[in-house]
């Protein structure tokens, strides 16, 4: 049995936004009844550009449900081009993560918007992945292997098959799953090297996101060693306002060195911009 | 909230007789069987008391019995004692849609360097002998085939595909799992050399079963170490569970007619009011070749494990042969070697009953599984007409 969250049994059990709008101004729709699993998604955009109304119709697991009704909840409000920065890391962390073998339910979410979002700008219907299919099986494309694995870090063909079904079916393409990732992980390490163009804008969502992710990661087990901690109270615009507990509390350098500690880790890991604030809460 | 449990293909309920048998064993009587005292060497009578009831069961002799650890184990040692008997014979036959203890031996023989003969079956999930006749060869070791298919139930023709291996000069075996206790098995009636049983699929404990190996057979074990078993199986018995296995062998000789019957009239209003009453449904396997207690049954358009984890929510407990219940991402080798569409396979739901499922639990699955699929297909995009 799987290891569902209870944010994944809720969505599953109460699915929201569920069915069609009638004279949608965009559908998006991915995934076919043979592989397992499919997701048809219906926008409705308002005159601000800003999304009125998501719904969707899906056939699939619990996962692949609760992914989609996770999806509609997400992007409704937000503006198109908010929409159109909505991660498969999103989707699963709305819904307080998936088990690893589910994850591809959240890359179908994203694909079924992309595929929405392609539609209202009046492109092809249909995901408009380049490339060539690798993986036979499932129809994946070698685009769509290498996107799953810069966004979501991946290091073995195991991992690809969990997040986009590539390799799942015979295995015969999983020495071309490891040649892409090899390729993938080399252009990393060039960009690394040379200082690219800045990376696209984040959505507010995704830098508290990675803000919190930071601070669970590679700031608490840090301030632990010494016996203090610190908590995240809020993020305004590109000030991120912590309060330090333990013996961080109260500590005269505090304000000045643990901040800056701080301060320099997010900017690291989240955006340059980052200024840390400390207060009382 | 109570549970409905419609999946005894996958285990059982320890029978209340079987347990109360077993209990002394995990209590005071807990000597070794192969003690030299009588507080130890006592325990030796309940095992042969054990091994004659089992025996019984299937028409054979009690020294025709080695206990073991599962139905995989008995079927692990058969196949490969068989395979060890003749080294000229290195070729194996089987099915497509065996149990994974089976399956996934004969994959492990393939790449070890053995040819293996993979059997087809027909949209009804019924195997040919006739090509069993054709794949048997001169160097052909063992013939495997289940006796009854556990996620279709379907009831193969083992004795003619038996006689066919026999004709050939090579050993048969059967795994039997599912068979055993529903549908009579009489071994003095038979050819078969090798028969797997298992405790926990007929109201017994998991962790115990047996091998019926026939008089006269070579058989070389797979678990060497003490003299337990007459050699054929070291290890210290599992004296409580085999006990148990015993017990629960002379149950089902005396409820087999029930499962014959009443279980089989359960199951088929249970089949016939969901296939009525859920469109778009189809049943999976031969309509009357089959085991009484296992209904598969596909709802088109929506996905097994999204049916399972809403039945779970009412207590109603049941399997699929979806991909995403698996952790794979294909959905049953047994469907797919059917040639059920894939449609329908991820559909796939699996009741089995029991002699402890009742009418009433019967009228709550009848009543409340149609409209879970009526809300799932309410979500899908599929099955709406041209429409869609």
């Amino acid at each position: 049995m799987w290891d569902y969250s209870e944010k994944v049994m809720d969505h599953f059990l109460h699915p929201r936004n569920v069915g069609e709008i009638p004279g949608a101004d965009a559908v998006g729709e991915v995934g076919n009844i043979a592989c397992g699993d499919a997701l048809k998604l219906y926008l409705k955009i308002d005159p601000d550009g800003r999304v009125a109304d998501a719904k969707f119709q899906t056939f699939g697991c619990a996962s692949a449900i609760a992914s989609a009704s996770a999806l509609t909840e997400i992007i409704k409000g937000m503006t198109v081009e908010e929409a159109g920065r909505v991660t498969n890391d999103d989707i699963a962390r709305h819904l307080g993560g998936l088990p690893k073998e589910k994850m591809h339910c959240s890359v179908m979410g994203r694909e079924a918007l992309e595929a929405a979002l392609a539609n209202l700008r009046g492109e092809k219907p249909v995901p408009a992945e380049e490339g060539r299919i690798v993986c036979t099986c499932f129809g994946v494309t070698d685009a769509q292997i290498a996107r799953v694995v810069r966004e979501n870090r991946l290091t073995t063909p195991e991992e690809v098959t969990h997040y986009c079904k590539a390799g799942g079916g015979c295995g015969g393409c999983v020495p071309e799953i490891q040649e892409i990732i090899d390729e993938v992980r080399r252009k990393e390490l060039e960009k690394e090297t040379r200082p690219g163009p800045a990376a696209r804008p984040m959505t507010n969502i995704q830098k508290i996101g990675r803000i919190q992710e930071t601070i669970e990661k590679e700031i608490k087990p840090a301030l632990r060693l010494d016996g203090g901690d610190i908590e995240l109270i809020d993020v305004v615009g590109n000030t991120v306002q912590v309060a330090f507990r333990g013996a961080c509390a109260g500590c005269p350098a505090s304000g000045v060195t643990v901040a800056s500690v701080v301060e320099r880790k997010l900017r690291e890991f989240v955006s340059p911009e980052i200024t840390v604030e400390e207060v009382q809460g | 909230m109570r549970t409905v449990y419609l999946d005894n293909n996958a285990t059982t309920r320890i029978a209340p007789e079987v347990l109360e048998a077993m209990l002394p064993f995990l209590g005071d009587s807990y000597g070794n069987p192969s003690s030299m005292h009588s507080f130890g060497g006592g325990v030796r009578r309940h095992i042969d008391r054990a091994r004659g009831q089992v025996a019984a069961l299937i028409g054979a002799d009690a020294e025709e019995i080695i206990f073991t650890g599962s139905g995989t184990e008995g079927d692990n040692t058969a196949i490969l004692s068989a395979l060890k008997a003749d080294p000229t014979r290195a070729h194996v036959v089987t099915t497509r849609v065996e149990h994974p203890a089976v399956l996934a031996l004969g994959k492990q023989l393939e790449r070890e360097g053995r040819r293996v003969f993979w059997l087809g079956v027909d949209a009804e999930g019924m195997l040919d002998p006739d090509e069993v006749r054709a794949a048997v060869r001169d160097c052909t070791g063992v013939v495997s085939v289940m006796y009854a298919n556990n996620e279709t139930g379907v009831v193969f023709p083992v004795e003619e595909v038996a006689a066919i291996a026999k004709a050939c000069g090579c050993a048969f075996h059967t795994d039997a799992v599912q068979a055993v206790g529903k549908v009579p098995i009489d071994m003095r009636r038979s050819v078969i050399d090798y028969l797997a049983l298992s405790g926990h699929k007929l109201h017994a404990p998991k962790g115990v079963g047996a091998l019926y190996i026939r008089k006269g057979t070579k058989f070389n074990p797979l678990i060497v170490g003490g003299h337990q078993e007459m050699g054929r199986r070291g290890g210290t018995e599992n004296v409580a569970s085999i006990v148990g296995l015993g017990a629960a062998c002379e149950l089902a000789a005396r409820t087999m007619e029930e499962e014959r019957t009443r279980v089989k009239a359960l199951r088929d209003r249970l089949e016939r009011e969901l296939l009525s009453r859920a469109p778009d449904t189809r049943l999976n396997g031969h309509p009357a070749r089959r085991l009484p207690n296992t209904a598969n049954i596909s709802f088109e358009y929506v996905e097994g494990e999204a049916i399972l984890l809403r039945l779970n929510e009412l207590g109603i407990c049941a399997s699929s042969g979806s991909a995403c219940t698996s952790g794979s991402l294909e959905p049953s080798h047994v469907l797919r070697a059917m040639g059920v569409p894939y449609t329908a396979a991820h559909g796939s739901v699996r009741f089995s009953l029991s002699r402890y499922t009742t009418d009433e639990e019967i009228d709550f699955a009848i009543e409340r599984v149609p409209p879970i699929i009526r809300e799932l297909r309410a979500i899908s995009p599929f099955g709406r007409g041209p429409a869609k």
